[in-house]
């Protein structure tokens, strides 16, 4: 059981069940037996495979097809004289080409199985679906691939086949037309196997990246979002530098710091971190103080403990307790590293020069700050972070000012930049202004993107999580709950791509009657990556007292500005063979 | 004896039901036929004047069903047959002298064939036996050279060459096939000494207990499941045991000593009682636990069927089924029996003659408690029962019976009455289908199903499926798609009349697979009908590999990507790309976007030159350019990459992209440069970015070679000053530094002069340029330098509330104590302000 992903309000346990269930049942035909231990996992690699004594080797790989060329080499290089069985499990899906690859190399014939292993949306929390798919934005804007669409809209038929249809269906962006459309074939096709399940969810909103590109880049600023910025959370878990971890312990006076990064999970099992990481870092401190005191209070009460009973109801609770004290030890350092960032004058300038943008000052001429960035050669990514914000702000630079910020960069890092510079061009964060006059400031009213009075500590509107700037996306999702979005066909009309509703037929008898009082569940589907600030933001609508929905969250990816930047470079000389 | 009527004949344990008059006209019998019927009812194959063996006379193979009624007739044209058998999806096996096994349909239809090796074929096959195990149908074979070939399932046939059996010299005298441990094996008899093949061994066994007066095993059979088998000696004893031969169940003497036509097991699941029926010409024996044979003349050549709860006897004229007679039955009809089942059926017929004695039938079960299990019984014996009227009477009865008890759950009355509703469907003389209750249960509403369906009874099937209530998808759905594929394969009727018919029929039914029926019409011929049909698929995805087939491409590929499958869309592509020449190809791929991007992935990766082709084609400079620039960094030759950069360059100018070209013409311009330098002066260079350039030449002292770049490059003069400041701080070249500062007004003010010393510590070059910095910075360049009281009196000059908190921020209580009174101070005057 994994106890975070029942707490929600949707039961995301059945999806990883079902999920583990496939796999059980193809190692159970690998291995010929209920029995399958697993010996070694090994990386995939060229050349041989490191020894194990085992007799079946299952290759766990996405479709594609450099990976086959490992495979064959794997598979070529095996001894002999040992033949040991190999098994190859396509995830999400098995591919024609893949396996023509295989067939091309000669070694197709040497699996005793293939096959596929549906997994399109990983559970990652109580709400929080993920396809980990890294590239998607990347291929559907830039590339034209629309694969990851294709699984993203096989995952959400899995997702009704275990949680009811879906009554409706909103959009907004090509993807998100692409992927309904492709949701209502299927269910076309698969008419007459539906599974009578009352419906889980009553909304599902399929978001494009495109549609908001404003929001990843700038800097998230709840707890979650900037251990993101900052150390970057891979699968869940997170690597920090390990000098404030240290156990002081007694008699070894210290003197060995740990070399090796501490490694943490991150999710919501862990009582005090669910409670702070969609918090404004501003009132992480309060947070964890507060709880400092609740804590040692806690073991204060030992004293109180005279009766044997009393004594015994204290011991108890230690374990959990003692868990409660570490996990508080973990976020105190963990604030402290951050907080050693984000007091620097670099990160509060770059803050400002952010906000600046986002609030629409100067936005039309070369930036002082982004010009001595440059000077001092920053990281690059920083540099394009800040480029493509003011363009995104301004709707477009002036040509002058865009091609000056290109010589800058190219002449700063290198002419090979200027294959990245033409992708952030295609995929629209880096354009020239057209004629059009700059709407953004028209979207930024209408939808109150900046809120001046952001309250960080007791938030009452989701500007919080970006200290003044309201996320796009959330906004969008926002409205559509209340009052619905016919209130904002004016701005609809300024972002990319259509709008569109959708209503699935569901079958008779299993209308939901919903109680007075009962809120309405969400999916919002990002196409192309989502934040943790974004979804701190979602969260924070489906806990807000008067919201009447609560939202789950899918996407083909988490990011932040950083990652999703770096997805979108094109540096020639990585490709050399 | 109360019920029995006419055709049911009770001998003893047994009973023999009569299933059939059979439909059929033998004039002579099953005399001179080779026969075989399939189990659970299924058809009959015969192959008349088999024996006969007259060059002139060909044989004729008949199919009935198991009424008799024809389903086929031809003459038999090929081999010699050896044996005849069913598979377990009524496709008749016909196994010939020389080993190939022909397969047909029940319709008489040839499917295909197959051959059971070279080994068999060269020595011949000797005898035959067809069986069926949980892995399909199988075929086993002694050949001419008495070894045996085996084969588990003929539809992935592996064929086994099973180990030689010792000391065998002729023919033995019986085998049997027979499926332990997920294995088949054959159990051979050779003279009285008894063998076990397996894959790998042949093993000699003993059944316990067999009488010594045997010298030879003359017959033997395995039970339906393989649990039992059953020995004749030549001394004419039955031995009867577990088929592990662990277990000896009894022994019978027959009295009888020649050898039989045919022996069977005749058993129900889960009865303790062995029997078996050994048949010889006219007369039938069965042989049980007691030493008592009860022997049962026949008139005329028969077969035995064994089933899984009896024997099928089927001769010229009759149908019959011997079976035990089931317990409920026999609790039931048995005369005087006080069984409850017994007490509530006369009930009943006391209460329809309106007599009060049905009141005291009632009390004496309710009075035992026994009424629920009179109910029960009444049901189940209904189960067995083939006559419609006695099914009735018993489910009258139990539902009289029922309204005397409360909370009796209805589902075994409800699923019986339509269990047996179906049955007798079945069973009916124009179907032919004699199947029991045990045997309707074991072999599932889907497998009936699909016999019915493989007999083309659609509408019969339909129904069932409605009326059992079976999902659309696996039921009427399925039985409507076998109905569409048989369709389509009638050649007198026209393309448009049979895609409307299918069209019409199948219209509301879920999840019908239209690529199925129309690959079925491919296969007939018929492409047009396919075509026609395809269009009704509703799953792109399924239409595109026969479309490819037909050689449909353009249709396929906008199939594919409608589906939005990209790997099935890459499938298409990598077709076309090896049917087509490349030009029909790329002018295939301009016309569906999506599949031309998908393929220039693919091309990234894989091919190289077929991207630039594309891009050529398409006269997209722009990405030419770009393809070029790329290429130039795969290429370690500087030539080489000015080169490639060229190429992009004239590509750009074409695309109408004079900044990308300028930039590009930079870049050619600045490897020169660094080539020319590094030839010059040793140093390392190309590669670097202009700005590293810079920064390494004014490291190493190269200041003019900088200053030229910095005016060559137009480098702002901002980025160029702060290049410098950084690059002299670095190697601490604060005369240079110095020097440096007094060229100009520096662009970028002179508070990083400070902080750049600040950042090497050397706070003594720092202070000297603390003046030259603008208000503005002072207090930041005062406090940067560490002087307090420098910072403080610019903060105050400037009556700057926020610049006096940050400095007083920085004092120390202790040592700055008057400084802070002095700030504070100023900090009132400036808020009131």
């Amino acid at each position: 059981m994994a106890s975070h992903l029942f707490c929600g309000r949707v039961n995301l346990n059945i999806l990883r069940e079902a999920a583990r269930k496939d796999l059980r049942e193809f190692l159970d035909k690998c291995s010929g037996s209920k029995e399958h231990e697993v010996e070694k996992m090994f990386t995939l690699k060229g050349g041989r495979i490191p020894s194990a004594a085992v007799k079946n080797i299952v290759f766990f790989v996405r479709p594609r097809l450099e990976l086959m060329d490992i495979i064959a080499e794997n598979v070529a290089s095996e001894d002999k004289l040992h033949p040991r069985d190999f098994h190859i499990l396509f995830v999400p899906r098995r591919s024609l080409l893949c396996e023509q690859r295989l067939k091309e190399k000669g070694v197709l014939n040497s699996f005793t199985n293939i096959d596929e292993y549906i997994l399109d949306l990983i559970p990652y929390d109580g709400d929080l679906l993920s396809m980990e798919s890294e590239s998607s934005f990347r291929e559907c804007y830039l590339e034209s691939d629309q694969t990851s669409l294709y699984h993203a809209a096989k995952g959400l038929m899995t997702l009704q086949a275990l949680y009811g249809t879906i009554p409706q269906i909103f959009g907004k962006g090509e993807c998100a037309r692409h992927v309904a459309n492709m949701m209502l074939r299927m269910k076309r096709e698969f008419a007459g196997s539906h599974t009578q399940i009352l419906p889980v969810f009553d909304t599902l909103l399929l978001l494009d990246r495109n549609v908001d590109l404003l929001t990843p880049l700038a800097t998230q600023l709840t707890y979650e979002g900037l251990i993101d910025e900052i150390f970057s959370i891979t699968n869940g878990y997170v690597k920090l530098p390990p000098e404030k971890f240290a156990q002081k312990k007694q008699g070894e006076g210290g003197k060995d710091l740990p070399t090796e990064p501490k490694k943490l999970q991150l999710n919501s099992a862990e009582e005090l971190y669910a409670e702070i990481r969609d918090k404004n870092f501003n009132a992480v401190g309060a947070a964890l103080s507060k709880k400092a005191k609740v804590i040692s209070a806690a073991f204060e009460e030992r004293h109180n403990a005279k009766t044997v009973g009393e004594i015994k109801q204290f011991v108890s609770q230690l374990p959990h307790m003692q868990a409660a004290r570490s996990s508080l030890a973990n976020h105190t350092s963990i604030a402290e590293l951050i907080k050693d960032i984000t007091t620097s004058e670099d990160f509060f300038d770059s803050l400002t020069v952010e906000q600046e943008f986002m609030t629409g000052v100067d936005t039309d001429k070369v930036s002082t700050y982004i010009e001595d960035c440059v000077a001092q050669k920053d990281p690059l990514i920083k540099i394009l972070r800040l480029v493509c914000m003011q363009s995104v702000c301004n709707n477009g630079l002036k040509q002058k000012v865009l091609d000056f910020y290109k010589r800058e960069i190219l002449q700063t890092y290198g002419y090979k930049h200027i294959l990245t510079l033409k992708n952030l061009e295609k995929v629209g964060l880096l354009k020239p202004q057209s004629t059009m006059r700059n709407n953004y400031p028209t979207i930024r009213k209408t939808l109150k993107l900046w809120m001046e009075d952001t309250n960080e500590q007791n938030p009452n509107d989701i500007s919080y999580v970006y200290s003044g700037y309201a996320p796009l996306s959330v906004r969008l999702t926002q409205v559509l709950a209340r009052p619905g979005w016919r209130s904002i066909e004016e701005v609809l009309k300024m972002l990319p791509g259509p709008h569109f509703e959708e209503r699935q037929q569901v079958p008779t008898g299993l209308h939901k009657k919903r109680q007075p009082g009962e809120n309405r569940t969400t999916l919002v589907f990002f196409l192309g990556g989502v934040t943790y600030a974004e979804i701190a933001a979602l969260r924070f609508l489906s806990n807000m007292e008067d919201s009447g929905t609560e939202y789950i969250i899918a996407t083909t990816k988490l990011i932040n500005g950083t990652s999703w930047i770096k997805s979108l470079m094109d540096s020639p000389e990585e490709n050399l063979p | 004896f109360v019920a029995y009527r006419g055709q049911t004949e009770l001998l003893g344990p047994l009973r023999k039901i009569e299933l059939y008059e059979m439909g059929w006209n033998l004039k002579d019998g099953l005399r001179e036929c080779l026969v075989a019927a399939a189990p659970y009812g299924g058809p009959i194959a015969l192959l008349k004047g088999h024996y006969r063996r007259s060059p002139s006379a060909r044989p004729q193979l008949e199919i009935y069903s198991s009424s008799g009624l024809p389903l086929a007739s031809f003459p038999w044209k090929s081999g010699v047959v050896k044996q005849l058998g069913w598979t377990v999806s009524d496709d008749l096996l016909c196994v010939q002298e020389d080993g190939t096994v022909l397969v047909y349909d029940l319709w008489g239809g040839f499917k295909r064939h197959f051959s059971m090796g070279n080994e068999v074929s060269q020595s011949q096959v000797l005898e035959t036996k067809i069986f069926h195990s949980p892995y399909g149908t199988g075929v086993a074979i002694l050949t001419g050279a008495l070894r045996f070939t085996l084969a588990t399932n003929i539809d992935d046939i592996k064929l086994r060459r099973l180990p030689e059996v010792p000391g065998l010299q002729e023919a033995p005298s019986c085998w049997a096939v027979l499926t332990q441990d997920r294995q088949s094996k054959v159990l051979v008899a050779n003279g009285s000494q008894l063998f076990i093949l397996d894959n790998t061994a042949c093993t000699p066994v003993t059944p316990p207990g067999l009488s010594p007066q045997a010298s030879s095993i003359v017959h033997m059979c395995v039970s339906f499941s393989y649990k039992y088998l059953a020995l004749l000696t030549d001394s004419g004893h039955v031995w009867m045991g577990t088929s592990n031969l662990k277990e000896k169940l009894s022994e019978v003497d027959t009295k009888i000593k020649t050898p039989p036509k045919q022996m069977a097991w005749c058993r129900r699941p889960k009865s303790q009682q062995p029997s078996a029926v050994v048949m010889w010409d006219g007369l039938l024996i069965v042989v049980g636990e007691c030493k008592e044979t009860i022997q049962y003349h026949l008139d005329d050549d028969s077969v035995l069927v064994p089933e899984l709860d009896g024997v099928r006897i089927i001769s010229g004229t009759h149908h019959e089924l011997l079976q035990e007679v089931p317990g409920a039955c026999e609790e039931i009809f048995k005369i005087a029996s006080m069984a409850p089942g017994a007490l509530l059926l006369e009930a009943h017929k006391e209460y329809e003659k309106e007599s009060q004695k049905a009141d005291e039938y009632l009390r004496e079960i309710k009075e035992q408690s026994l009424l629920s299990e009179a109910v029960r019984q009444c049901v189940e014996a209904a189960g067995h029962e083939h006559e419609p009227e006695t099914q009735k009477t018993l489910l009258r009865a139990a539902s009289f019976g029922k309204c005397f008890l409360s909370n009796f759950p209805p589902e075994q009355f409800v699923s019986m009455c339509r269990d047996l509703r179906v049955l007798n469907a079945v069973r009916d003389y124009t179907v032919g289908i004699p199947l029991t209750h045990t045997q309707f249960k074991q072999m599932t509403v889907q497998v009936l199903i699909d016999r019915l369906v493989y007999r083309k009874l659609y509408p019969l099937a339909i129904e069932v499926c409605r009326y059992l209530k079976t999902p659309e998808y696996q039921g009427v759905s399925r039985v409507l798609k076998h109905w569409a594929c048989y369709k389509v394969q009638q050649k007198e009727e026209s393309d448009e009349v049979i895609a409307k018919a299918v069209s019409v029929k199948l219209a509301d039914a879920a999840g019908i697979s239209y690529s199925e029926i129309a690959t079925k019409a491919y296969e007939s011929g018929r492409t047009e009908l396919a075509i026609k049909l395809l269009e009704f698929e509703p799953r792109s995805g399924e239409q595109v590999p026969l479309l490819l087939k037909m050689k449909k491409s353009p249709l396929a590929l906008s199939k594919a990507i409608e589906s939005g499958d990209t790997d099935l869309v890459y499938t298409v592509v990598m077709y076309l790309k090896n049917e087509l020449n490349r030009g029909d190809f790329f002018m295939m791929l301009r016309n569906q976007p999506v599949a031309l991007s998908l393929y220039k992935q693919f091309c990234k990766h894989q091919e190289q030159d077929t991207l630039k082709d594309l891009f050529n084609q398409d006269d997209d400079h722009e990405e030419l350019g770009n393809f070029y620039v790329k290429a130039s960094y795969k290429d370690q030759r500087l030539e080489a990459r000015v080169a490639l950069l060229q190429s992009a360059v004239d590509e750009y100018y074409k695309a109408k992209n004079d900044f990308s070209a300028k930039t590009t013409e930079d870049e050619m311009r600045l490897l020169r440069f660094q080539r020319k330098l590094e030839e010059e002066k040793g140093e390392q260079l190309v590669g670097f970015s202009l700005h590293d350039t810079m920064t390494t030449l004014l490291s190493v002292g190269l200041h003019k070679h900088a200053e030229q770049l910095y005016k060559d490059f137009r480098v702002p003069d901002k980025r160029f000053w702060w290049l410098k400041l950084k690059a002299l701080a670095e190697k601490e070249d604060w005369e240079e530094l110095e020097k440096f500062g007094k060229t100009k007004k520096s662009p970028v003010g002179y508070l990083p002069f400070v902080e750049v010393c600040i950042k090497h510590h050397n706070k003594y070059e720092a202070k000297k340029y603390v003046s030259k910095v603008t208000p503005e910075q002072k207090v930041k360049a005062h406090l940067a330098v560490g002087d307090m009281e420098g910072a403080a009196e610019a903060a105050i000059e400037r009556r700057n509330e926020s610049e006096i908190s940050t400095v007083l921020s920085r004092c120390s209580a202790t040592t700055d104590h008057l400084l802070m009174e002095r700030l504070n101070r100023a900090k009132a005057t400036a808020v009131k302000k």
